[in-house]
């Protein structure tokens, strides 16, 4: 315990309090650790502003989401109602409606360029391995935070967006029934449904995630921040211990940041007072129309920002089953041929393709569409291990390794894309190419991440001064 | 291919029906300048309670809110309040859903969120839809109430405004199909009066715009009152990044 440390008693009155306070509680070490003596990177570029923003943002969830819990009602008779009250009757209610549905989508679009990020810098090797899957953990609970919120409105596309997801567990082989009902509650999405969404939204999964963001900043202020270069600016210190090229991150990064907050502001603004619904994509039009559970729409999708898992779900039939089973074939015999294993290795790699094959071709592609978009999300933990390219950043990596993560965000995009169009022959054909091509990255990454030319990394970051 | 993945979408509960409401027309474009004429909107209000508000209801909308269309509350009682008497009071209808279903087919739908609801992505809002739908009406001895629609073909509702446009029939010649030069398609060839209305076409058109215009404000009586907001805090914002722009360099200018 530390000792009772005493000031004059001619001192400042604020000086007294502080020194009151921190006898009792580590505010000004905290302060400190995490604020003006946690040294930044001095050369962050522009995609290093989205960890604050998406803070932010999760900020404006928390508020606005408590206004509007106070009005709303989580009951199938009242609930659409209850959201229209809010719009109309409720004194900025339309403001907090607003704010909290462009919030969803904004959270999305600000984690999607913050991942992003972390690719294009390496941000998950080590030692950063716990922040990057702390980070993967925070991203599940949005996607499960967005999906139990999406039924609250309780309009057409929230009541059948959640049939369709809850009948995805359903295709788990022997217990997916059971699974089923057990999430639901019921038969068929109803009162229950909401009910319990309502409670995993508003406390369990908005409790775990703030836990886990506060998981996410320890780990990385253990470790410190990566930066575009992938230099570990703690390999050079000054005498005093600092890094030369360590910031204090606050002034510096929090005028940084404000900075950035308020051009993200004018942007979330702009959608907020002038196309809340954003042409039918952060809104969609099916979902003022209330609940109907007699009355499918024709063409259900989900928000924009699953959409490109919803495409390999679709993707992924009788069809995309073949050329899985061919592939692991392929793979099993590539291993055996060429794969330096013993005779126990090998004939262990055969009885694995095999069996895969077996399982492949035994359960309902349905059941592997929902592995495959599980999948999807759950490799992304296995991204530091996966990566074996001897330098962390883009910036030193083979010029080429651009042109595979070009084609990798490019076939995102488009999986994203067919994922909110009704589905036609050509449009599976290419998700069915994007999906191989986004496991194709992830799986092969072993492999081409440390092919090429290398460009030597420098002893310290490149910095030019602003 | 199509046949197996309809049935995968089947199976996890996607498609139980085509919905009958998606015409294949191309919509025409409301008349925006009507969302900020006072007297047209109050027009399209009087339209509204004269001609919808018997079988359909308004329910999630106030009569009162219509205070907000330069109307006064004796004003709006007087005038548009036949269902109710108290002011503050939702728009709704007695109207029982079993005879509507055996008079229409179906219970005709809530219409506050009707101009919301209808816009489609790559077709237009839903103020588009409704301005066709509503000027697209014409005779059809074929269905059971005697109208059919080009932008809702076989729809439940009558034309409940036929007094002020007439009677039209829809004229329909046979056209090569484009994809397929051994079939011919049913290409719609303009319409014909059969009987006046109490309005010309001009004048209809203007009254459906007015009507189509009140609909697009109950959707969200707020609108205009987030757009108006909207200007100050983008102005506001737009000073507070330029302080924060410069606020950032004061700082940085250390940094070396």
């Amino acid at each position: 315990m530390a000792e009772f440390t005493q000031v004059s008693a001619d001192a400042p009155i604020a000086t007294k309090f502080m020194n009151w306070v921190d006898n009792r509680f580590p505010a000004t070490k905290l302060f400190k650790e995490h604020m003006s003596e946690y040294y930044a990177p001095k050369n962050f570029n522009f995609w290093y502003v989205f960890g604050s923003l998406a803070m932010l943002v999760l900020a404006i969830q928390i508020v606005t989401g408590i206004f509007l819990t106070m009005h709303y009602k989580p009951d199938a008779a009242l609930a659409f109602a209850s959201v229209e009250y809010i719009m109309r009757d409720v004194p900025w209610g339309w403001l907090m409606r607003y704010m909290h549905s462009t919030g969803a989508s904004a959270f999305f679009i600000v984690v999607y360029l913050h991942i992003f990020r972390g690719l294009l810098y390496g941000s998950y090797r080590k030692p950063r391995e716990l922040v990057w899957i702390l980070g993967c953990v925070i991203f599940l609970c949005m996607m499960a935070e967005a999906f139990f919120g999406y039924l609250l409105p309780w309009g057409q596309m929230s009541y059948w967006g959640a049939q369709v997801i809850v009948n995805l567990f359903a295709a788990v082989p022997f217990i997916g029934e059971e699974l089923a009902l057990l999430i639901r509650g019921d038969y068929v999405v109803g009162d229950a449904t909401l009910n319990r969404f309502f409670a995993f939204h508003v406390i369990v999964v908005p409790l775990v995630l703030l836990g886990v963001v506060v998981l996410h900043i320890i780990a990385l202020h253990q470790v410190g921040s990566n930066n575009p270069d992938g230099v570990e600016i703690k390999a050079k210190k000054d005498a005093k211990g600092v890094p030369l090229d360590g910031i204090p991150f606050h002034p510096y990064y929090t005028v940084h940041d404000i900075y950035a907050v308020s051009v993200f502001l004018l942007l979330f603004a702009a959608v907020i007072f002038f196309a809340p619904e954003f042409g039918g994509y952060f809104l969609e039009y099916n979902n003022f129309i209330p609940a109907d559970s007699m009355k499918t729409p024709a063409h259900i999708a989900p928000v924009w920002y699953f959409t490109p898992y919803y495409s390999m779900l679709r993707a992924t039939n009788d069809q995309m089953i073949n050329v899985l089973a061919v592939m692991i074939a392929l793979a099993a015999a590539l291993g055996v041929l060429k794969g330096r294993f013993g005779v126990g290795g090998k004939l262990a790699v055969l009885v694995g393709a095999l069996v895969t094959v077996a399982l492949l071709k035994t359960f309902d592609a349905k059941f592997w569409g929902v592995v495959v978009m599980g999948g999807a999300v759950i490799i992304l933990f296995f991204l530091p291990w996966l990566d074996h390219s001897p330098v962390k950043s883009i910036r030193y990596r083979p010029s080429w390794h651009r042109y595979v993560y070009g084609v990798f965000v490019f076939f995102f995009l488009v999986l994203g894309y067919l994922g909110a169009q009704a589905p036609s022959d050509i449009g599976n054909y290419v998700s069915q190419v994007g999906t191989l091509l986004y496991f194709g990255f992830f799986l092969l990454m072993p492999w081409w991440s440390s092919l090429g030319k290398f460009k030597p990394v420098p002893e310290r970051v490149n910095f030019a001064a602003h | 291919m199509k046949k197996y993945i309809l049935s995968l979408l089947l199976a996890m509960g996607l498609v139980a029906g085509a919905s009958a409401s998606e015409g294949g027309i191309v919509w025409d474009k409301f008349p925006t300048d009507k969302l900020t004429d006072m007297a047209a909107l109050q027009h399209g209000a009087k339209l509204f309670v004269n001609y919808c508000l018997n079988c359909h209801s308004a329910s999630y909308m106030r009569y009162n809110r219509m205070r907000n269309l330069g109307l006064t509350e004796a004003e709006i009682e007087k005038n548009l309040m036949f269902a109710s008497d108290k002011v503050g009071d939702t728009m709704n209808v007695t109207l029982d859903p079993t005879q509507a279903k055996a008079w229409f087919g179906g219970v005709p739908p809530d219409l506050t969120l009707i101009a919301r609801s209808r816009a489609a992505v790559g077709k237009g809002s839903g103020a588009d839809y409704l301005y066709t739908y509503l000027r697209s009406y014409y005779r059809d001895d074929t269905k059971a109430t005697g109208w059919n629609n080009l932008a809702f073909p076989s729809v439940g509702m009558p034309h409940v405004m036929w007094e002020l446009q007439g009677q039209r029939a829809a004229k329909f010649s046979e056209a090569p199909d484009p994809h397929d030069p051994t079939k011919t398609v049913h290409q719609f060839a303009g319409f014909e009066q059969l009987t006046p209305g109490s309005m010309d076409a001009l004048e209809y058109d203007d009254a459906v715009a007015d009507l189509v215009g009140f609909l697009q404000w109950m959707g969200e009586p707020s609108q205009g009152q987030r757009v108006r907001l909207g200007v100050w805090v983008l102005l506001f914002l737009a000073v507070f990044t330029i302080i924060a722009w410069r606020l950032n360099a004061a700082y940085w200018k250390d940094i070396k």
